[in-house]
């Protein structure tokens, strides 16, 4: 079982490689789409790519008022 | 098709349509790979006619607001159809909005019944300040909600169907439909009030274009509650007799399988999906082998020249079925609306063999004014006037170019409560759009820039400069302003704008790497689609009036001196 750091850290690394940024760049209270500089649509695929990697599924509603990758990484947590 | 011309309403249309096409398939509702339901137009009946029951016996009358705050589902088309069916006026409201924002505009709009989805909006809704203003609003009526969840005084939608029959209840074809919010500057939505002649002509015209038939499927991704989903996936199909698609999930994985697995006909996108899609398909063809790349062009090229005139479907599903196939081999057309979309885009698409139904609409004038009518594809417009739409260029300058004006029976009768703002906005019948363009000899509408100062992204999102200037108000320099980039130096393009900040330093003020870095914290703050790209720093004060406020007019024609490329400076 990942602990609550362990699942962040995974949740910052995948994102980096998925919008290829530099690895290390991002941070748990990072504002995704600002760091990112991505549009809400696009962060779909990210959540696909963590879906299975993690092997968990994340509904979309459960998501809508998530703006960072520590909250991210603990919704993806609680469903560990 | 019913002939809408026959018809007084959209409920009348609805309630018609369902006994014309009982056995055919009307809705298909899907979450990921799980279908969680599919009904026919009869079974759609027997579930919306109880709900337009229930919504009598808790007073609802002809001319009584009901608002629907959900997700593109099947509950959100019942809802509409109990609505409608029951004489009331639908007011689709936009679930991206704050909860404060939702709660003014329910008051504003005078709903007395909210339809909403629990867990998406209704639980963070129900617990945000606002709602003792939305005086009107007597039921809430709550979709998906969990045995023990605290419903904070709304009703089950399970919980309201009754056995006994609703009474149908006839509309005149000026009597409102609906009412449709579109932002407006100083973030103050305007309330579009839309007739029902609005929408049965809009759907006429539309229809005639791109048809709809019993056996089709449309698959419902844009927000229901925006304008051109309203239509073409809820209004279109229905009198048609078609189905409608809902996927619970925009995950790319699960919209793709859904175009082979239900065999769509029609999708509508916004620009930035549009793009993403071609994106995609970039890539794989892209990773074909040297060989297998060349034969592929080759086959791309052929389709390209033997549709050059006209779409040939089948002939381009014989050429590219690995293209065709990946899309369900039944789409025969990508509706994009919303925004402008690049010309590279839809040329790519067409070239595939998908033609891309590119128009020009605002919520006032219902839909779409023009639209592409592949007769043959061009790229470099927005099309033709649809048919019904009269449509002009005002005050022409020497190259023809004005603000478009269009008189048509799908212009709205005004805005909610503004009669001021209406008067200005249609004049003399004429809806006064904002937009420049002009007309080229084939009668193909071109769109150059804007009147206004504003600026809409490729995810459809209408942005006022005014109202972002909150975020820089602390920013220790003398002023700041911020512009569309295109309003102050127009590039007779509308795909890509951006918006500007100008600031002007205090005396003796040194631009320093801390203050862009102030600009950085700032933008990064605001929400992604609403941030600047750039900023001019403007030697002098700001021209302002006799209460101080900035006199935009005058900075802008300053600013228009300078060399757009020198003086905007990247963030």
């Amino acid at each position: 079982m990942r602990t609550a750091e362990q699942t962040t850290e995974e949740v910052l690394d995948l994102a980096a490689r998925h919008f290829n940024a530099a690895p290390g760049s991002l941070s748990p209270d990072d504002d995704i789409f600002a760091k990112l500089g991505i549009k809400s649509l696009e962060v779909f695929e990210l959540l696909s790519r963590l879906e299975t990697h993690f092997g968990v599924e994340l509904p979309d509603d459960e998501l809508k008022d998530v703006r960072d990758f520590r909250t991210l990484a603990a919704r993806i947590q609680s469903r560990l | 098709m019913l002939d809408l011309s026959k018809y007084q309403s959209m409920g009348a249309a609805l309630r018609d349509a369902c006994e014309q096409f009982a056995d055919e398939i009307c809705l298909i509702e899907a979450d990921r790979d799980r279908e969680n339901h599919r009904l026919t137009y009869r079974q759609f009946k027997e579930q919306a006619e109880p709900l337009a029951r229930a919504l009598q016996d808790v007073g609802f009358r002809a001319g009584d607001r009901a608002a629907i705050l959900m997700t593109n589902q099947s509950k959100w088309l019942i809802s509409a159809y109990a609505i409608l069916f029951c004489g009331g006026v639908l007011v689709p409201l936009d679930l991206k909005r704050q909860p404060d924002e939702l709660w003014q505009l329910l008051r504003h709009s005078g709903a007395s019944v909210l339809f909403a989805e629990y867990k998406m909006i209704w639980r963070e809704l129900s617990a945000a300040a606002g709602r003792a203003a939305a005086t009107e609003l007597r039921t809430v009526l709550v979709t998906e909600a969990p045995p023990n969840a605290d419903l904070a005084g709304a009703m089950r939608w399970d919980n309201t169907k009754v056995d006994a029959q609703p009474a149908f209840t006839p509309r005149a074809r000026q009597d409102a439909a609906c009412i449709v919010y579109t932002s407006g500057t100083g973030g103050a939505a305007k309330g579009c009030v839309m007739t029902h002649e609005n929408y049965l002509e809009q759907c006429i015209a539309l229809t005639s274009l791109y048809p709809f038939a019993p056996g089709m499927r449309y698959l419902s991704i844009l927000p229901t509650n925006h304008a051109v989903d309203f239509m073409v996936g809820f209004f279109g199909p229905f009198i048609c007799g078609a189905a409608v698609v809902h996927l619970r999930t925009l995950r790319p994985e699960f919209v793709r399988e859904a175009f082979t697995k239900y065999k769509i006909t029609y999708v509508s996108l916004v620009p930035l999906l549009l793009k993403n899609l071609r994106n995609g398909l970039q890539m794989r063809f892209d990773a074909l082998p040297p060989a297998k790349r060349k034969i592929f062009n080759g086959l791309v090229a052929m389709n390209k020249m033997l549709t050059k005139n006209r779409p040939h479907p089948a002939l381009s599903r014989r050429l590219l079925p690995q293209v065709h196939t990946g899309f369900g081999g039944e789409l025969r057309s990508i509706i994009v609306g919303g925004a402008f979309s690049e010309p590279e885009t839809l040329q790519f698409f067409y070239d595939l063999g998908i033609p891309v139904a590119n128009g020009y609409g605002l919520t006032e004038a219902g839909t779409a004014i023009t639209v592409n009518d592949l007769k043959p594809f061009r790229a470099d417009t927005v099309g033709k006037p649809l048919p019904g739409m009269d449509v002009r260029i005002s005050n022409p300058d020497r190259a023809g170019i004005g603000e478009v004006t269009v008189r048509s029976k799908t212009v709205m009768s005004g805005y909610l409560n503004e009669p001021e703002l209406t008067a200005r906005a249609i004049v003399d019948g004429w809806l006064r759009t904002g937009d420049l363009g002009h007309f080229d000899a084939q009668g193909h509408l071109h769109l150059v820039g804007r009147k206004k100062n504003m600026i809409v992204t490729e995810e459809g999102k209408n942005i006022f400069p005014e109202d972002i200037e909150g975020a820089f108000d602390s920013l220790p320099v003398k002023e700041i302003c911020v512009f569309a980039a295109d309003y102050i130096w127009p590039r007779r393009s509308m795909v890509g704008e951006q918006l500007i900040l100008v600031i002007h330093l205090e005396p003796g003020q040194n631009f320093t790497e801390e203050l862009r870095r102030g600009i950085l914290e700032r933008n990064n703050r605001l929400l992604n689609f609403k941030r600047v790209h750039g900023f001019v720093v403007f030697p002098d004060d700001f021209p302002r009036n006799a209460s101080q406020k900035v006199l935009r007019d005058r900075l802008k024609e300053r600013l228009a001196i300078l060399d757009r490329a020198a003086a905007i400076q990247p963030l």
